[in-house]
């Protein structure tokens, strides 16, 4: 391992600019003749638009224009698209109800898009909307998940019973018998809470239209600029692909919640050429509460089946999955693909069928959200085994020890087939970092003082490195998953690696240069990182589900192998020798068993000024590119174990202890990994006990300010231990499987698993507030507490 | 935020002037309440009397039997003064348990008191150390002074220049602060005074800030939290929101009532 290379902790390079507020984010952008554009949103969640008169906001002082879905439609523009097709049980493909970027004809939540007003100011553009007079004819909402389908309200006219598919996956007799012949089966209901992204940038987009070259550009606040590209042109029509440059320049975070292709920006584009001016709308973070899209909000039953020995032999859970008002832009790969595939956890379960209903609701759009359906299934499982584990009187570690996988590769009986892995090896050190020996010691310290101590385990694991094209086309899905990359060498040596991934806080500046370096033996400084233009890239599907480590950075490394093999054609002709004979080692063009060598950098100017070689028999230049489409998804698995100290007369949950031993295959740079899983358990820490997005039953978001949404702050989390266990992707060759999603994902049932422990009973939803715990331990005081 | 005009007047004097001719004029403070609020176009003032400058506004002052803290005065300036710190603890305690640091150095004693949100801290401490808030016409006794949830004896164009805490013998100041905002959900603060002990709640009352006469009667024999064995405050006047009910408000009067009480004895 070199100071630079595949290993080292390499700080960040980006951060500099960052953290001294070089940063350049979209609002950053101001282009000449700028306008602005601010949205008039529905306060209603569900409501008929009987008219709406622009007139009075079109004499407003500053007013560019005022326009609504009747002009979206009048151009010819096209809604907004879900590209996952998912289709029932009985065949039948999703109901898709029509989603408009400005409504036509009907609001179906508050914050819908009603009309969009530009301005030469913001504060004129807001003066303006106010005066726009929108007859509402207001209807009843439907907001429930667990009611939707039963509901009188209807959202969408094309889903009569708000149901946008009844969807399964498994093996279902199978599933039935091994019930039949189960020992014991442990049944548990479970809510997984919505929650609002709230990445610290809000989203933000500036469109811009040239006449004369009758060209687009839209710098927006993207995870994956290409498709949005693509979406833009291909499905919703707003420009052609080859005149429309997409920018996403630097990114504060998505989390999931920028992946999607939304009115905002969808609208900016077509308006800048409408009103010939550049049209920038930024989101202020009242809009990005109401109008972002939302994850999780899934109302689950399970049940798990155990032998006599103590195994599992069957899972079945039916999940009903709330997509809110209509289909975001991957929204129906979340609770089906993204979720049932990884019911089986770490654990050898011969049987499982899970079915899941997606409802429509008078909500805001439901996504992706760091992990997408993997959460949402790891807490499925964890706080099933756990509490099969409590019934049957066994210790919760040893219950998953005797459960595990522990033969590779696993074929599981809900699609995936598992490549690698050692569950005891995470289990083992977990164990030992989090001193589970002397827990009840640790307990009863906690007694004395009136306090209940509880520990929860979260055995988790994830399909990352999304995904094998072939794959996931087979599945649904509109797109393919692989990835793209192409170095640059220069002449002085120095190297431009264009990738389609992008970062937005992930670090890829840093891990990626690594590479480079390691693979060349280039200082880190000679590397940069180009992401984020559509005219810069040629093609990339960007970042989310963990994926441009696995995905993202196999097509570097395989553009890196076709810039060595070129290298050493170069050589051969430099030093005149056959290429056969040409070694590539520590940054050295070599003649075998020669003390005759060329550096990188030599290397690279001969290539382009071809002195040495005809262009006949070797092209001048060093410049590759390759795409990567992965194998197999990747698998991330590991043990967190969280440990809490409940003060019974508050409430008041303490996270005393928190240990993550995390398999993620081969390690880049350990401090941004150990980063993002402290970043990931931060999330779902907040997911477990102060995050959830609430409806009042009239549609109104309740949680619509930081005043009332609970965000995690540093005061409410423990220092984390994190350890590592190490085996390889087989799947890829850097070996790698993602580590951007774990702790979001394993965190959840960690904590709640650590609060059942202490109060004694499973009986708590998240988030698990003050209030909660404390009544749910009004309802089992420890005996051994306080007396 | 819609258009408005702005004054920034150097005396009180100056400032009261400008509110008898102004329009629809608001004092500007620490502005944490009302710049937000008029950020969101939820409130409108046609003009804003900054109080920012004016010098006699600020500072504070250790007298005798009392602390006397400029309106203008910073939480953050509270929480760090001497004077406060060596009279009356739990009052700088209180001041720091306000907000975040962003806001402790921008949030106003003067301002906190003059809009008595149901959830603010100082008005526990007022109520709690019978304090005295000073206007540019009068002086009126905390007990007289809140009148409900934003609501004041303070007349139109009024100014608060001054609160006037006297040092009780012993103090303290629980807090159970809402897991988002940082407002209090339920703050107990107790004092024992020569007289007598006075127990005042923010954040839970459903009409704000509120004394429990039964506390302070049991504290006045026996200034211990067992005294508050068995004794709790009715649910009906409790507020009630999607953090936490009614019931569990009341119980968390009684559980912070006791943590006060608690920490004020083992002051000595």
């Amino acid at each position: 391992m070199t100071a630079t290379g595949i290993g080292a902790p390499v700080r960040r390079k980006e951060d500099q600019r960052f953290v001294t507020g070089q940063g350049r984010y979209v609002d950053d952008f101001n282009r000449p003749g700028q306008a602005f554009a601010y949205f008039l949103r529905s306060p209603h969640a569900h409501a008929a638009i009987r008219s709406i008169d622009t007139g009075p906001a079109t004499i407003m002082p500053g007013v560019v224009a005022v326009l609504t879905g009747d002009n979206l439609a009048a151009d010819g523009i096209g809604g907004l698209i879900c590209g996952w097709m998912i289709h029932s049980k009985d065949g039948s493909p999703m109901k898709a109800g029509p989603h408009p970027a400005l409504a036509q004809g009907k609001v179906r939540y508050v914050g819908d898009h009603v009309a969009v007003v530009i301005a030469e100011t913001l504060a004129q553009a807001k003066d303006a909307a106010e005066a726009i007079v929108v007859d509402y004819e207001v209807l009843p909402a439907i907001v429930d998940t667990a009611e939707a389908a039963k509901a009188s309200v209807q959202v969408h006219d094309v889903a009569p019973d708000n149901t946008v598919f009844n969807w399964h996956l498994g093996n279902r007799e199978e599933t039935e018998a091994a019930f039949a012949r189960a020992r014991h089966v442990t049944r548990i209901d479970l809510v997984n809470n919505r929650l609002v992204p709230n990445p610290i940038e809000p989203r933000a987009a500036l469109g811009e239209y040239d006449p004369g070259t009758d060209t687009y550009t839209l710098y927006t606040t993207s995870q994956n600029p290409h498709v949005a590209r693509l979406v833009l042109s291909a499905f919703i029509g707003v420009a052609p692909e080859h005149k429309l440059r997409v920018i996403a320049p630097d990114v504060g975070g998505g989390f999931g919640s920028k992946i999607f292709i939304y009115a905002e920006e969808t609208v900016c584009v077509w308006a800048a050429k409408k009103v010939r001016r550049p049209v920038k709308w930024t989101s202020d973070r009242s809009e990005a509460f109401l109008a972002d899209a939302h994850g999780r909000d899934h109302v689950t039953h399970a049940e798990m089946a155990t032998d006599e020995n103590g195994r599992i032999i069957g899972l079945r859970v039916h999940t009903t999955a709330n997509l809110g008002a209509y289909l975001s832009t991957f929204a129906s790969s979340v609770p089906t693909y993204l979720y049932a595939p990884l019911l089986s956890g770490q654990y050898d379960i011969p049987a499982i069928y899970c079915e899941v209903d997606a409802v429509y609701t008078n909500t805001a759009p439901v996504d992706a959200y760091r992990g997408a359906g993997r959460p949402e299934a790891t807490f499925v499982v964890e706080r099933l085994v756990e509490k099969t584990a409590r019934e049957l009187g066994q210790d919760p570690a040893e219950f998953r020890r005797r459960n595990y996988i522990t033969q590779f590769p696993h074929q599981t009986p809900v699609i995936m087939t598992y490549d690698t892995g050692d569950y005891a090896a995470s289990l083992d050190k977990a164990l030992d970092l989090a001193d589970y020996r002397n827990f009840q010691q640790r307990k009863q310290e906690s007694a004395r003082r009136g306090k209940l101590r509880g520990i929860g385990f979260s055995s988790y694991i994830e399909a990352c490195g999304i995904a094998p094209s072939q794959a996931v086309g087979s599945l649904g899905a509109g797109v393919g998953l692989w990835e793209s990359a192409e170095v640059r060498v220069n002449p002085t040596g120095s190297v431009e690696v264009l990738t389609g991934s992008h970062s937005h806080g992930q670090g890829h500046e840093t891990t990626f240069a690594q590479l480079v370096s390691d693979r060349l033996g280039i200082p880190i400084d000679q590397v940069s990182i180009v992401h984020g233009d559509t005219d810069k890239v040629q093609f990339g599907m960007g970042t989310y589900g963990s994926r441009s480590g696995a995905v993202g950075m196999s097509a570097i490394a395989k553009a890196l192998d076709k810039v060595i093999a070129k290298g050493k054609k170069v050589a051969a002709h430099v030093l005149e020798a056959s290429e056969g004979d040409i070694e590539f080692k520590d940054g050295k063009f070599g003649v075998a068993g020669t003390d005759k060598a060329l550096g990188f950098g030599e290397v690279a100017l001969q290539a382009y000024i071809a002195h040495k070689f005809s262009g006949q028999d070797l092209e001048p230049g060093l410049k590759e590119g390759a795409f990567y489409d992965p194998t197999n998804f990747t698998f991330p698995a590991g043990v967190h174990i969280c440990e809490v100290e409940i003060d019974p007369d508050t409430g008041v949950t303490r996270i005393d202890r928190w240990t993550a031993v995390d398999d993620f295959g081969v390690i880049i740079n350990p401090m941004i990994v150990e980063g993002q899983v402290h970043g990931g358990i931060a999330q779902g820490v907040g997911q477990a006990l102060l995050e959830g997005a609430v409806y009042d039953q009239g549609g109104q978001l309740v949680t619509a300010s930081f005043n009332d949404y609970c965000m995690p702050r540093a005061i409410d989390l423990p220092s984390f231990q994190v350890g590592m266990t190490v085996t390889p992707c087989p799947s890829n060759p850097l070996g790698i499987k993602g580590c951007g999603e774990a702790g979001a994902i394993a965190a959840p049932p960690a904590v709640i698993n650590a609060i059942t422990d202490a109060l004694g009973h499973e009986d708590i939803a998240m988030p698990a507030t003050p209030q909660a715990v404390w009544r749910a331990a009004q309802k089992a005081r420890m005996p051994m507490a306080a007396e | 935020m819609y258009a408005f005009d702005y004054h920034r007047p150097t005396s009180v004097k100056e400032a009261a002037n400008l509110a008898g001719q102004a329009e629809d004029a608001k004092f500007l403070a620490g502005g944490h309440t009302l710049l937000p609020t008029m950020k969101l176009r939820l409130a409108g003032p046609a003009s804003l009397i900054d109080l920012g400058q004016v010098a006699e506004l600020r500072g504070i002052e250790r007298s005798g039997d009392a602390i006397t803290v400029g309106a203008m005065t910073k939480h953050a300036e509270v929480a760090g003064s001497a004077d406060v710190r060596a009279a009356i603890p739990a009052l700088a305690e209180l001041a720091e348990l306000i907000g975040d640091p962003h806001v402790r150095n921008r949030g106003t004693i003067g301002g906190s008191v003059a809009n008595n949100d149901p959830a603010a801290d100082y008005p526990a401490a007022c109520l709690a150390l019978n304090a005295t808030i000073v206007t540019d016409k009068r002086r009126i006794a905390a007990d007289d002074f809140f009148q409900g949830i934003f609501t004041t004896a303070l007349d139109e164009g009024e100014i608060v220049t001054q609160v006037s805490f006297p040092i009780a013998a012993k103090a303290a100041y629980a807090k159970f602060r809402n897991p988002a905002s940082r407002y209090a959900l339920v703050g107990v603060f107790v004092a024992k005074h020569a007289d007598g002990v006075r127990v005042a709640v923010t954040g839970a009352g459903s009409n704000g800030v509120f004394r429990v006469p039964e506390m302070e009667e049991a504290l006045g024999r026996n200034f211990a939290p067992e005294a508050l064995d068995g004794i709790a405050v009715p649910e009906d006047e409790m507020n009630s929101d999607i953090h936490a009910d009614s019931a569990y408000r009341a119980h968390l009067v009684g559980v912070m009532a006791r943590r006060a009480v608690e920490a004020a004895a083992a002051r000595g």
